[in-house]
């Protein structure tokens, strides 16, 4: 009862008309970026951060869940299009989805990921407006040892457990806490890593290093590479509706991949690319259809980008209750929340109701918007995609240092987002994660505060974190998830080999 | 990783090839660990319970320094990532922009000068060789821009010449 109480403040919040308008230029904007290769949704959140510091936080914050769903929708459209998944999570639906626009079938492909999309964000929302509260009732009894337990979780989660090699991973993680400590310790007063240079003491923005990583660093990777392929636009041919057949064959998959990727999404592991290969091979097992799989099997469209959506939704349920981001995006969203001061966690549902529950309601508004803006309007993106490279990547540039330069138009600061956009190069050709540098900035002082409040209390006696039931458990599990990767890697690790 | 386990002596490392990249990481890391214990040594201990701000970059140069001999073992035993062959030229054309928009802001050449010059690098790394029409383009698009961030959002980016004409 609660909730639909709070819910419907919530939607009061939501329907204002300039909230209106900030959600729909979000889902606008966002769409454009996932559309566009090579700029993602947590890229898009780190340009406007700056830019939006004078606005209304509310408003401001719809705006970012608007572009973290956009974002989501305009994924598909690439990967189905040209076989570029923008980001990972959109590997499964490029394998079924190209195959899919290859056969004249695009219309529907386009039509069963924006239809799923909608039907997994809107239930993944509606389980985020359930279970907030429920987290929210818990952690309010989370100690600092507790928040810091938590915290060792989603460091070793999204950086050692499930990526390609752990040590990579840890390797991000620790280059992402290194520079977390530079600037003046909060509690002492005391300069760290600074060098004497006045700029750091102020630490590293975490604008600078998410816009260096990804903008600048992908704009380097790509340039590098470009003598290599050329990419193709499948054309979209036939009809954008959807057969009886292709319902059919669609609705399971929709509803099968929410229950992967809302789950997953919840838990602190970070990425959507689980869910979506989850779902990619439960669709392939299920279907009534096997000789499709591999050619242009609609539910293996259909599947993966409902999980893939349900997956984001999820992800704000720990940054909402817990203040815990465990994605890129989610850690761009955070930092927007830092920018006014906010804090998210149970106290922000106590304090600032309207503006918790008005961005849950917004994103019920923005997934209808999505739908809207996706189905009619799939000709104007796919035009976006015909923008010629080297504009694409200059006009990129320009908005990515226009950021730097509007915040902090300083010497220093440029040539740390020109060093972060050499880091975020060599990351990529060498295969690094980039998201745990940037959870590992944002989470590492919060983590580190904690446990020196928490040694505080107990007056430097460390069994404090253990002699909490909840932390002591929590830090089991990091472990555990910290060793089992060494432990099983002889054994066969789930990959995407469907090809 | 690549190996065929066939063979005789599976560890021996003259089978695997040394990967150069994973011991400069190695190294970098290593660095980074020593950096991270020498500062933290020059802060003074004035904490009476629990911990000071030194405590933190020691556990982390902790963690650098066993990454950087997990990476040393990874780069010994050839064990990265296959990559592809990559092209530096228009990495150091795109850099080469970035510090000419460093120099420029530096120097109060202003926004729409320094973000103009980028665009034309940035454009001309990635193949294209028409550069008096980008230049035009870079002037119109940061102009518009310049514009649109003094006047709707009333947020001030550096002024050089350029922008004291508008």
């Amino acid at each position: 009862m609660e909730t639909f109480v709070a819910l419907a403040h919530g939607m009061a919040v939501a329907v204002q008309p300039m909230n209106l308008l900030y959600a729909l230029i979000g889902v606008f904007l966002g769409t454009a970026v996932g559309v566009l290769p090579g700029i993602g949704p947590a890229l898009t959140v780190a340009l406007l951060l700056p830019v939006t510091y004078k606005l209304d936080p509310g408003g401001s914050l719809i705006m970012f869940a608007g572009i973290y769903y956009g974002g989501m929708y305009g994924g598909s459209t690439t990967a189905i299009l040209i076989n570029t998944p923008g980001e990972s999570a959109s590997m499964a639906t490029a394998l079924e989805g190209n195959k899919m626009a290859k056969a004249g079938r695009g219309g529907p492909a386009l039509a069963t990921a924006a239809i799923g999309s909608f039907v997994a964000g809107t239930l993944a929302t509606i389980g985020l407006a359930f279970l907030a509260p429920l987290l929210v009732d818990f952690a309010v009894k989370f100690g600092p040892e507790d928040y810091f337990a938590l915290m060792c979780v989603a460091f070793v989660t999204v950086s050692a457990t499930f990526g390609d090699s752990p040590i990579r991973g840890l390797t991000s993680l620790f280059i992402g806490l290194t520079l977390g400590l530079i600037g003046i310790d909060k509690l002492t007063g005391q300069a760290r890593l600074a060098f004497g240079i006045p700029e750091l003491l102020d630490g590293v923005e975490v604008t600078t290093l998410a816009v260096g990583l990804f903008a600048v660093g992908e704009a380097l990777y790509v340039a590098s590479r470009r003598h290599h392929a050329e990419e193709k636009i499948e054309p979209v041919r036939g009809s954008l509706w959807m057969t009886m057949e292709d319902w059919k064959r669609s609705w399971k998959a929709w509803l099968r991949g929410t229950m992967f990727g809302f789950p997953i999404g919840a838990l602190p592991a970070g990425g959507a690319e689980i869910p979506t290969f989850l779902s990619y091979s439960t669709e392939k097992r299920l279907t009534k259809h096997p000789e499709e799989f591999g050619k242009g099997a609609i539910e293996g469209v259909a599947g993966p980008e409902a999980a893939n959506n349900a997956s984001a939704a999820g992800t704000l349920v720990p940054l909402l209750t817990l203040g815990l981001p465990t994605s890129a995006t989610a850690a761009m969203m955070l930092a927007g929340f830092q920018q006014y001061g906010l804090n998210p966690g149970p106290l922000l549902f106590a304090e600032r109701p309207d503006l918790v529950w008005g961005l849950i309601a917004s994103l019920f508004i923005a997934n209808v918007m999505l739908l809207v803006l996706n189905l009619p309007l799939v000709g104007l993106w796919v035009r976006l995609l015909a923008i010629p490279q080297p504009w694409l990547y200059a006009g990129i540039l320009v908005f990515a240092t226009m950021g730097t330069i509007a915040a902090k138009p300083s010497v220093v600061e440029l040539s740390m987002l020109a060093g972060f956009g050499v880091l975020g190069f060599l990351m990529r050709r060498y295969d690094f994660p980039i998201a745990p540098v940037v959870v590992g900035l944002i989470l590492g002082p919060i983590a580190e505060s904690q446990l020196r409040r928490a040694l505080a209390i107990s007056l430097g006696d460390p069994l404090v974190l253990l002699q909490s039931p909840m932390s002591a458990t929590l830090l089991g599990i990091a472990l555990i998830a910290l060793l089992a990767p060494f432990v099983l890697k002889g054994m066969n690790r789930f990959k995407a080999s469907e090809d | 990783m690549t190996d065929t386990p066939s063979s005789d002596l599976p560890q021996e490392p003259a089978a695997r090839r040394v990967d150069p990249a994973g011991l400069v990481v190695a190294a970098v890391l290593a660095v980074l660990a020593v950096v991270l214990v020498l500062d933290a040594r020059q802060l003074p201990a004035t904490t009476m319970y629990g911990m000071g701000p030194e405590a933190m970059p020691i556990v982390v140069a902790v963690g650098l320094g066993l990454l950087a001999i997990g990476n040393l073992i990874d780069g010994l035993r050839g064990n990265l990532p296959p990559r592809e062959s990559a092209d530096f030229k228009p990495v150091l054309l795109i850099l080469g922009g970035l510090a000419l928009l460093i120099a420029i802001i530096g120097f109060g050449g202003g926004f729409i000068l320094a973000t103009s010059a980028l665009f034309v690098t940035t454009s001309a790394a990635f193949g294209r060789r028409a550069l008096l029409a980008d230049l035009i383009i870079a002037l119109v698009m940061t102009t518009l821009i310049y514009l649109a961030f003094d006047r709707l959002l009333t947020l001030s980016l550096p002024a050089g010449p350029l922008e004291r004409l508008l």
